[in-house]
């Protein structure tokens, strides 16, 4: 082919230009049409959650009978009968709510002081690279492993359970947090400055919601972190004053070998997980940075 | 001739990055008249947005002084609104009306009722009152541009502050914005100080247009673009002023083929 530029413009002349209407588009049918039933009950999410949940339980139940020793793995059947039976004589209530306020009081305090480390962090860049390094240290640090000097230090009841709590929320928020502040976009920081906006207001109505997406996750692995720490601190140091917690009870049931009591105090475990994790945080979600379009 | 409104004298400004101390302008003097859409002209790297960020309060001059009404600048404030190029200045957090009433809300400047009506209108002047409810993610770049404007707007500061808000806009949208802008103007003659790399821009929407040198920015001229508007792009008294802009700014390296691009889209 010949490479003369004469002969391309001379192309794209020769050939006709044209105008039209636009054609009617009603032959596709609806622009816009509403999924089939079949197809939103595939595409939903909770009936996809629930599909997995089923299938566990199925392959769960089927193996147990299959292995038929209750001692070392009871069954779906039984488990769920020892729970509801621990449930409505009372027991399992008792101890999930001992829990669940050792957890609140040790999860509360942690945020509390997770909003006062990273107020003096952001204050200052000195406080930053300090909050930076103590989170660098401690975080990688097991709560577990605190154990032992948290009973030397507050002896054998909630105060140490709750030391344990805080170190591992405080670390987790604070490191989230601190990580959403900075990377806020600098020009929202100047749209905040620029109406006049100083100290625990700008903090308050710009940094925060800004960086609400690594808070709220950062929310999420502090609760995680303080749920496993609690219920593993409850077994290697049992009862406290006269009721124990969940983890107290699933050291009981070991004890008895009563293997199906052990079954329904990890399944209170995650059934309490679940419900936090995809009930509570889940509507938090919902409600702020999905709607913002801050995180899909 | 209208009251001064903006006086910048002899600035210097400089700031700092991990390696460098750079001057970004070199004593730049000039005025911003009542009602002046006053655009500060320059190729990139000349200082012009550091200028912006100066006059908003952001960054103290090292020698010179900004006054605006007589009152020296020290802070950033709401006598001063600005709006950015980049989308993140809203609020993802809060819909299209309540990012225009909450400067309002912050500064108290308006009572309740006021500051809830004049969001009203803010919104309908720039066309997005059938958005009102919907949250910055929904919306388009030059939909989140117009909510911007109206924000600043809503707020009647002494001065606008643009710091080339178009320029991350698309051709097509970027032009209707242009006009949109010198239509609340014809309507509200507020004071704008608009900072641009765009020639054409400048002329279009300005009615004073400041060209600074590159690197660092000082003053080159000082000119009247207020009869040149859309209504004569194509005349020659556009080209010309275009053509005279350019030899400001690029003249001494003319010699330079395809260094002008940049400057003239």
């Amino acid at each position: 082919m010949n490479e003369d530029p004469h002969s391309k413009i001379a192309s794209a002349a020769g050939r006709p230009e044209f105008e039209i209407e636009p054609s009617d588009a009603i032959s596709i049918g609806d622009v816009e049409r509403p999924l089939s039933l079949v197809e939103r009950v595939v595409y939903n999410e909770s009936v996809q959650r629930l599909t997995v949940l089923v299938v566990l339980i199925a392959v769960w139940e089927l193996y147990a009978r299959w292995l038929s020793n209750s001692l070392l793995f009871p069954t779906f059947s039984e488990t769920v009968r020892t729970f509801w039976g621990d449930i409505s004589n009372g027991v399992l209530i008792d101890r999930t709510f001992t829990s669940l306020r050792t957890l609140a009081l040790g999860y509360g305090l942690g945020l509390a002081l997770a909003a006062l480390f990273t107020t003096f962090a952001v204050a200052s860049g000195v406080g930053t690279r300090i909050l930076s390094t103590l989170t660098a240290m401690f975080n990688p640090l097991p709560a577990i492993a605190l154990l032992p000097l948290a009973l030397i230090w507050f002896g054998l009841g909630t105060p140490s359970l709750v030391f344990v709590i805080i170190h591992s929320v405080l670390w987790a928020v604070a490191l989230n947090t601190l990580s959403g502040f900075r990377s806020v976009p600098e020009t929202l920081r100047m749209s905040g400055r620029n109406i006049g906006l100083k100290g625990a207001r700008y903090v308050g109505l710009i940094l925060i919601p800004a960086a609400f997406p690594s808070i709220l996750a950062g929310l999420k692995i502090g609760w995680a972190f303080a749920w496993r720490t609690l219920v593993a601190a409850e077994l290697v140091f049992g009862v406290s004053s006269r009721s124990g917690g969940i983890g107290w009870y699933i050291f009981e049931a070991r004890n008895d070998l009563d293997t199906a009591t052990v079954f329904s105090g990890l399944l209170t475990v995650i059934l309490i997980g679940l419900f936090v994790e995809s009930v509570i945080f889940r509507a938090l979600e919902a409600r702020t940075v999905n709607l913002w379009g801050m995180q899909r | 001739m209208p009251p001064v409104l903006l006086e910048v004298n002899g600035v210097t400004l400089q700031y700092k990055t991990p390696r460098h101390l750079v001057t970004a302008t070199y004593q730049v003097d000039f005025s911003v008249h009542q009602g002046d859409r006053y655009i500060i002209l320059g190729p990139s790297g000349c200082g012009k947005s550091t200028l912006l960020k100066a006059v908003g309060g952001f960054m103290p001059p090292v020698e010179g002084s900004i006054r605006i009404r007589g009152r020296e600048v020290d802070a950033p404030g709401p006598d001063r609104m600005m709006v950015f190029q980049e989308f993140e200045q809203l609020m993802p957090w809060k819909t299209v009306y309540q990012n225009v009433l909450f400067p309002m809300k912050v500064t108290r400047k308006f009572t309740r009722a006021e500051a809830l009506a004049r969001t009203e209108t803010a919104i309908e002047k720039v066309k997005l009152t059938k958005f009102r409810d919907v949250y910055p993610h929904m919306l388009s770049g030059g939909m989140k541009m117009r909510v911007a404007i109206a924000r600043a707007m809503a707020l009647e500061p002494d001065i606008l502050l643009m710091d080339e808000p178009f320029a991350a806009l698309d051709a097509i949208t970027r032009r209707a914005m242009q006009q949109d802008l010198l239509a609340l103007w014809d309507q509200l003659h507020f004071t704008v100080l608009f900072v641009t790399h765009s020639i054409q821009e400048a002329i279009l929407v300005g009615s004073r247009i400041l060209v600074l040198s590159p690197h660092p920015g000082r003053v080159r001229a000082e000119l009247d673009a207020s009869k040149l508007d859309f209504s004569n792009v194509d005349m020659p008294e556009f080209g010309a002023m275009s053509k005279r802009i350019h030899n400001l700014l690029f003249g001494d390296e003319h010699h330079r083929a395809g260094s002008h691009k940049e400057a003239t889209h």
